[in-house]
């Protein structure tokens, strides 16, 4: 069974075709990149994927279950977990607090009424793991707006964790951060667990092409080359994409 | 802790502080408004979601109790189940259609339903008697008037805060102000955005139906006016003046629009000014609000107190390192 599959995919907004017949399948345990060029459609493919954004048409399978129409909750709760692009954090919590919605959202829990969130220790100390696998737990108890990028970036992927999803879309997680925090978070992404299917979006070529098994290439929405990492770096039509521009 | 403590005592102790029953009528008013005020506060401090028609299910609250009580002659309590069950049944049909949207097309689809609303009490006479609406008769019982209906006011009124603090510290009160601080953020977590809007919305619109019941013991009448923009505004006013998203916030807020309304009345017509300029000040020397804005500023001060004993530590160990060094 394939982890994530991605069957002839279409959106247009208005006349504009942003997505056009695009398949691909992803393996489980696979390491995945989405390359293009500035405005190819790869976030947009993402929020496809994720159910931020309606297809026009085509199907999207995770696990094998066709996920078209589902909303974007109900595809996390089938196991699919996303990191943003654009931090997208809640910035009146703490990184622990942040983490607790994490996991709060897969558990019916969230439902509770009554009882007190920061009484939960049960809780804290999932929270705790989650943040030592991004080693953040020293910094479980900092408000978000005294921690620094690099660590809202690993926070970030520390609440697609939480989730324990099977398949993980990862939007530029190196986005913005300096020489030494990419080394960390490449470490990072390296030490993921073989049951977690990985795709990822990365301009960083050192770090993506290293981190990549197979390579999908986008460009102006349609999916160009799709093969292993030597083969999409040898076609033709991949030097050709990123030199028009 | 402490200060809550205070507050207690103060609010258990208030008849007696009061000089007289005009004042408590005052202090009971504040209790009915603030209540109103905790209910709009639950949608949008908590949940993000400002409703500029809330004061329709006060209204509808009041005008089901007051037909039911008086016109077809139920007891009270039957009557009250009843006016909040009808009144949490409008709002979750209202918040199916004003749940489409959220922000600023929320806030017109709301003014749209209450001033619909508004319309029906105003016009539909053979039901609610029109302008001239509905009076209860004088009350018979101990907690229906005074000393009694304040207590009854402040027993409600505390035990809807308590709610409303439980439920915001729970899991599901997280998930609220995290819909309205990261909507997308909270769907791609797993969350339901628009069930967690639509029981937030349900449950203010019960607080709201709680509120018009006390609104008809206190007052014993109601009119269309009860439910019109100016009482809904008013609210949401309360809440942004006392603090949106705060416990005691929009209590402070109540108290404030109370008190200008019925002490500074007495002395000017031109009251309203003075509350708009009350207000200006508000937004221009504490934005978010007396409550949290007090907090600051006392922070800031206790900090500006503080500073130059920390100055005095950090030379004196400065020093003495230079005496180690040396």
């Amino acid at each position: 069974m394939t982890a994530l599959q991605v069957n002839n995919l279409r959106k247009s907004f208005g006349g504009l075709d942003v997505i056009q017949d695009v398949s691909f399948t992803v393996e489980p345990g696979e390491r995945r990149l989405l390359l293009g060029p500035n405005g190819a459609g790869k976030t947009t493919l993402f929020n496809l994927i994720a159910g931020d954004l309606r297809a026009s048409g085509g199907r999207i399978l995770l696990q094998g279950r066709d996920v078209s129409a589902l909303s974007t909750s109900q595809r996390a709760a089938c196991g699919l977990g996303r990191t943003f692009q654009i931090l997208t954090l809640f910035g009146r919590e703490t990184v622990l607090g942040n983490v607790v919605m994490a996991l709060l959202g897969s558990s019916p829990k969230r439902w509770k009424p009554f009882g007190a969130v920061v009484h939960d220790t049960a809780l804290r100390r999932r929270a705790l793991s989650v943040l030592a696998r991004v080693k953040l737990e020293g910094l479980a108890d900092r408000p978000i707006q005294e921690t620094s990028y690099g660590e809202k970036r690993r926070l970030e992927i520390a609440m697609a964790l939480a989730q324990d999803p099977q398949v993980l879309l990862l939007d530029e997680p190196l986005a913005g951060l300096s020489k030494e925090e990419r080394g960390t978070v490449s470490a990072l992404l390296e030490d993921l667990p073989r049951s977690l299917t990985i795709v990822m979006i990365e301009h960083d070529m050192d770090v993506a092409l290293a981190f990549a098994e197979r390579i999908a290439l986008l460009n102006h929405g349609r999916l160009l080359v799709d093969g292993t990492r030597d083969e999409v770096i040898a076609d033709p039509r991949t030097r050709e994409a990123y030199l028009a521009q | 802790m402490k200060p809550l403590l205070v507050l207690v005592v103060a609010a258990a102790a208030m008849p007696l502080l009061l000089p007289g029953e005009f004042y408590l009528a005052i202090a009971t008013q504040v209790l009915v408004y603030g209540l109103f005020a905790v209910s709009v506060n639950l949608i949008a401090g908590y949940c993000g979601m400002v409703s500029l028609g809330h004061a329709a299910f006060l209204g509808i609250s009041g005008y089901a109790f007051a037909l039911l009580s008086v016109g077809a002659g139920w007891p009270i309590w039957a009557a009250t189940t009843a006016a909040l069950g009808l009144t949490s049944l409008t709002g979750a049909m209202f918040g199916l259609v004003a749940l489409r949207t959220s922000g600023l097309s929320f806030l017109m689809i709301t003014l749209a339903l209450g001033q619909i609303v508004w319309g029906i009490a105003f016009r539909y006479v053979d039901l609610t008697n029109g302008e001239n609406g509905i009076s209860l008769p004088r009350p018979d019982g101990v907690l229906l008037h005074g000393t009694g209906l304040y207590y009854l006011c402040l027993a409600v009124t505390a035990g809807c805060m308590l709610f409303v603090t439980v439920l915001t510290r729970s899991p599901l009160g997280a998930a609220m102000q995290g819909v309205r601080d990261q909507p997308r953020r909270m769907s791609t977590l797993g969350y339901d955005v628009w069930a967690i809007r639509y029981v937030s919305y349900v449950l203010s619109a019960l607080l709201a139906a709680a509120s018009g019941i006390l609104y008809m013991l206190t007052f014993r009448f109601i009119s269309p006016h009860a439910l019109s923009l100016t009482v809904s505004s008013e609210a949401v006013l309360m809440v942004i003046a006392g603090g949106l998203g705060t416990t005691f916030g929009p209590l402070l807020g109540a108290a404030l629009v109370v008190l200008l309304k019925n002490v500074a009345s007495a002395y000017t017509d031109r009251w309203p000014t003075l509350l708009g300029l009350i207000f200006l000040f508000i937004i221009v020397v504490v934005p978010e609000g007396l409550l949290p804005g007090a907090r600051r500023l006392l922070g800031a001060l206790k900090a500006r107190v503080v500073a130059p004993d920390n100055i005095g530590a950090n030379l004196t160990r400065a020093s003495r390192i230079e005496g180690a060094r040396q």
